[in-house]
């Protein structure tokens, strides 16, 4: 039923060159966030860097053909999960791209799994894709929580900040991160001193940040998500609490959401992201032409992370000549190994996890950002084989059985 | 105060009556043809809207009462029915009548709490304690925040009619709906019915009459809310899920929307109006981002201009009761 | 130090102010809710849109004309208040010989619409808008850190609610706005226009969400739906207060932001359902609301 295809213009237009060699014909959606809380962080820009991926690959494989449309899910599994039976049914997609929200990209995932089709998660967080709920039909591309939570509670800990104060969204994916990172902390020899978990979409939360403030931890860990961070970290900095010796951790923050911020409240915010568009030569190129796509806006690693995810798949597809069967194409794509100009040289497990290095991030100062979008310094690498769950912790039924 | 609507035609003389029935037929001959047109899933997401709007009509409507708050129990029986069909093994049929339960004890103790005040403090006070069982929603583990209960099992109807075969499941949401639908206007045409029009007329006369008109509201509530919970378990069978999108006030909205639009008191509009906002949101795809301005456009529009509605303007124009 | 129910005091005396910084909006926003009802009998939903647009426009002056806080704070109520009148001519005043039900729904829809132009246009993740200069830093009572912006909002807001109250319930145009809600003609036959007056009163109502916005601006993030979860919280303390007095509106905003700042340290996972339940409890026992003149 719902035909959302997206009222972007240009969208529908079907990319593709030398129609007359055209052999295989693969059609990629697009469904994201394309106006709402999650929209700067995947959204048009995912489309962008999918068009990108497409461009660059087509222009390489004249007999492959791809079309590609772009949908709006709402962050509504309801609204999310019919968009994809409509796409799968009626106009025959063969593989869904990016999907911000973990509540919706679970819902795909189940859809994607009955239709034998393709799913390349890059905005969703939930590790539990690629843990309990993990499919033949998917690949978890970019990040997850267990790798933000690791990246950053770990780092934190190793550089003196062994003692945590929690401020928690108070529902499952909330509660998911301040387990993982929990664990992480104490296993690393920190110490988690308390918590306290504040409603979703919180307008006030300077009553939990006083309870912060006064358990005298030295890491306030942020187990929340989109407008709440944004409302926690503005309002600690109005508490004094970064310039009171304490810093924040931010487990699941975005280049986009530190730009809402802006550098003055968000300084000093340490961050795990695997991707950052400042990085190399190869990031600054391909931020260059995004950017002509949406200007004035920065790409961040879920973007990239469609684009890498894109340029993938559609090799294995050209491999296999065709994108029919969703199982043979994502085996495929375990099966060669991932190499593309912004996540450089990875590798898919076989729980369908995507392996590549992560980076402990810090907000700069004011003053130490030179020019629009110098938002962080490096803190350190983690290195690929660090930077996600072990295999055999996920419990992926793939895996054991 | 005045009333909320003039009703077309309060007097059902014969002739007039019959106009229900070629209507009634029409309707039902249109959605048994409908599916083999039309995308399935999306004639069965209208027709849970429909019986959802239809029986939130039976309040506004019927006894002049708008709850700002009916997805209160769309939701929360969504909720229930997905979580027995999944969780307890439910076959769907007890899925659904659990969500229905539900949706019964919720509407008891919100009604009986909405009632004890009128007119604008009736719908603050059904608005707010839906948003306040939406954030209850929202925190409790077994609705799963903001994943939802995913993948609830369509099962076997009545142990044998295999749901997963759309077509089967239509037939059953059809039937759900026209047993809804018919079973509403039963209770407006009966002795019941005539009080709670009454009490919409004028409360102060009902009562002076001896009627207890807290009960015949609180009555008329509880039935509302109930098959409203009819309408969301069905919607968690077809759609196998159940969302926080369900509880959320903006579905509250929804539903005065599509009662506003078909006509309120009358038998058809919500229906109407259902099958007009839901094929709107389906159908406008480059409109995705105005959804919102586009659904407040239309109330705007409506109360200025259009308070009858699209069903209620139609039956005026004819002078016929629909 | 001593400690209540286990929680240090000075940590309650903290929340217990937070709490009142909180208040501070819901009493500024209902008693909006009040002044409006009390002349047109709307319950005006767009309330909450209007609270946004007020923290909006701050960020709009502040971004294209250089003008800060404190303009702000006066030209931002004045505009959304203009606004809110060329609302009421265009689209309420048709409605005031219809059943109440119809303003409920007609303000509803406008605030979809306000709110839904503004997430287009500005997305959803918020805008930043910087504390004024003049009140950066904060105080350290000895129990909390009190940021000086939080003492402003408490002690302005304060102020407003006083000066709506006085001018309302103390003054001759209060008078002539308290007669003409009870009896229009009557009023009109002294040579006051009474729509006119009705519109002003609109415009005056809008006018202190719109305050209340530009006060939330620094504080809270700017955003499109900032309104939208709050203005349902604000009608409960509505109905809890009863829209009867002015004063009640006050009090009962204050008064539930100290209950919730308290149940935030005692029971955080209902500090969003606080009020509802308190809602619910008032009325079971006093159906007309704390200040209500009857139903």
């Amino acid at each position: 039923m719902t035909r959302k295809i997206l009222g972007l213009a240009a969208l529908s237009a079907v990319l593709m060159s030398g129609t007359a060699f055209a052999q295989t014909t693969v059609k990629i959606g697009v469904l994201s966030d394309m106006s709402s809380l999650y929209s700067d962080i995947g959204g048009p820009g995912s489309v962008a860097a999918a068009k990108l991926a497409i461009a660059d690959f087509t222009a390489k494989n004249k007999d492959i053909k791809v079309e590609l449309i772009g949908g709006d899910h709402q962050n509504k599994p309801d609204v999310g999960s019919q968009i994809a039976n409509q796409w799968y049914d009626v106009d025959k997609v063969d593989a869904i791209v990016d999907t911000p929200n973990s509540g919706v990209a679970l819902a795909v995932n189940e859809i994607t799994r009955s239709k034998n089709k393709t799913f390349l998660v890059s905005g969703a967080a939930s590790s539990d894709l690629t843990g309990a709920k993990c499919s033949p039909n998917t690949i978890h591309w970019t990040y997850d929580t267990w790798n933000l939570a690791n990246g950053t509670g770990k780092a934190l800990v190793k550089t003196g900040g062994d003692t945590w104060f929690f401020l928690t969204a108070d529902y499952a994916f909330g509660h998911a991160l301040e387990r993982d990172t929990g664990a992480v902390v104490e296993a690393n020899g920190g110490k988690v001193l308390g918590k306290v978990r504040h409603p979703l979409n919180t307008n006030d939360f300077s009553s939990f940040l006083l309870q912060a403030q006064s358990s005298k931890a030295k890491v306030i860990g942020l187990a929340n998500a989109g407008g709440d961070t944004i409302n926690s970290i503005k309002q600690a900095a109005e508490f004094g609490i970064v310039k009171g010796g304490q810093s924040l951790a931010g487990l699941l923050v975005f280049a986009s959401d530190v730009a809402a911020l802006g550098l003055p409240t968000a300084q000093g915010l340490v961050l795990t992201e695997t991707w950052y568009w400042d990085l190399n030569d190869d990031n600054r190129a391909f931020t260059k032409r995004w950017q002509q796509e949406r200007p004035g806006k920065f790409p961040t690693m879920v973007q990239a992370g469609v684009y890498s995810a894109v340029t993938h798949y559609l090799k294995a597809v050209a491999e296999l000549k065709s994108a029919a069967d969703g199982k043979a194409v994502i085996a495929k794509m375990k099966a060669m190994p991932t190499d593309d100009p912004l996540f450089g040289k990875g590798e898919i497990r076989a729980d369908g996890r995507k392996i590549h290095p992560a980076y402990l991030l810090e907000v700069k100062k004011p003053e130490e950002s030179k020019y629009p979008g110098d938002f962080y310094k490096v803190r350190a690498t983690i290195p690929a084989a660090e930077a996600f769950r072990p295999l055999a912790d996920g419990k992926c039924p793939l895996v054991s059985g | 105060m005045e009333r909320v609507l003039d009703p077309i035609a309060t007097s059902a003389d014969r002739p007039k009556a019959r106009a229900e029935v070629v209507a009634f037929v029409v309707m039902v001959a249109a959605l048994i043809v409908a599916p083999f047109f039309l995308y399935p899933l999306f004639l069965m997401q209208a027709l849970c809207f429909a019986l959802f709007a239809c029986a939130f009509n039976l309040l506004i409507g019927y006894v002049g009462l708008l709850s700002f708050g009916h997805a209160l129990y769309f939701g929360w029986a969504s909720y229930l029915a997905a979580h027995a069909a999944k969780i307890w093994g439910l076959p769907p049929e007890l899925a659904i009548l659990t969500g229905a339960a539900t949706a019964a004890v919720l509407g008891v103790m919100a009604g009986s709490l909405a009632i004890r005040r009128q007119g604008i403090y009736f719908a603050m006070i059904t608005l707010a304690l839906a948003q306040m069982m939406y954030f209850v929603a929202l925190q409790v583990p077994f609705t799963g925040g903001e994943d939802g209960i995913q993948a609830v099992p369509r099962g076997f109807m009545f142990g044998f009619l295999d749901l997963s075969n759309q077509m089967t499941m239509y037939a059953v949401v059809l039937v759900i709906f026209l047993a809804g639908f018919l079973f509403i206007h039963r209770i407006i045409n009966s002795p019941f019915g005539e009080v709670l029009k009454a009490i919409r007329e004028n409360e102060t006369r009902a009562v002076s009459l001896g009627y207890k008109t807290d009960r015949y509201k609180l009555a008329a509530f509880v039935l509302s809310a109930t098959l409203a919970g009819v309408a969301g378990g069905t919607k968690a069978i077809v759609f196998q899920l159940a969302s926080l999108t369900d509880v959320h006030w903006a579905m509250s909205g929804e539903v005065v929307l599509m009662t506003l639009v078909g006509g309120l008191g009358t038998v058809f509009g919500p229906v109407v109006g259902a099958f007009v906002i839901i094929a709107m949101q389906n159908y406008l795809s480059a409109f995705d981002q105005w959804v919102f301005v586009i659904q407040g456009v239309i109330f705007v529009v409506c109360v200025l201009l259009f308070r009858r509605g699209i069903v209620g303007e139609f039956a005026h124009l004819l002078r016929i009761k629909l | 130090m001593f400690e209540i129910f286990g929680i240090p005091s000075q940590a309650l005396f903290g929340q217990l102010l937070i709490g009142l910084i909180n208040g501070s909006f819901y009493a500024l926003l209902s008693l909006g809710l009040a002044v409006i009802f009390g002349m047109l009998n709307i319950i005006n939903f767009t309330h909450g849109a209007q609270y946004m647009l007020g923290a909006f426009c701050a960020f709009f002056l502040l971004q294209y004309a250089g003008l800060g806080y404190w303009t702000a704070l006066i030209v931002a109520p004045l505009a959304v208040g203009i606004f809110g009148m060329i609302i009421e001519r265009l689209f309420l005043q048709w409605l005031y010989k219809l059943d109440h039900l119809y303003g409920l729904l007609l303000t509803f829809g406008l605030g979809l619409i306000i709110e839904g132009v503004f997430r287009n246009y500005f997305g959803s993740s918020g805008l930043p808008y910087r504390v004024p200069e003049s009140l950066q830093g904060g105080q350290n009572l000895g129990f909390m850190f009190l940021p000086n912006y939080r003492a402003w909002v408490i002690v302005f807001s304060l102020f407003v609610c006083l000066a709506t109250w006085f001018l309302i319930e103390r003054t001759r145009l209060g008078a002539y706005l308290r007669a003409a809600t009870e009896n229009p003609t009557l009023v009109r036959a002294f040579g006051i226009n009474v729509p006119r007056m009705i519109t002003l009163t609109y415009g005056f109502g809008v006018g202190l969400a719109a305050l209340a916005g530009v006060m939330a601006a620094p504080i809270y993030n700017v955003s499109p739906q900032m309104g939208a979860d709050l203005i349902i919280v604000v009608f409960a303390v509505v109905v809890i207060g009863g829209m009867g007095s002015i004063m009640g509106a006050i009090v009962t905003g204050f008064g539930l932001g100290v209950v919730e700042g308290l149940t935030k340290v005692f029971f955080p996972e209902a500090s969003n359902t606080v009020i509802f339940i308190i809602m619910a409890i008032v009325l079971l026992v006093r159906p007309a609301g704390l200040f209500g003149r009857g139903a």
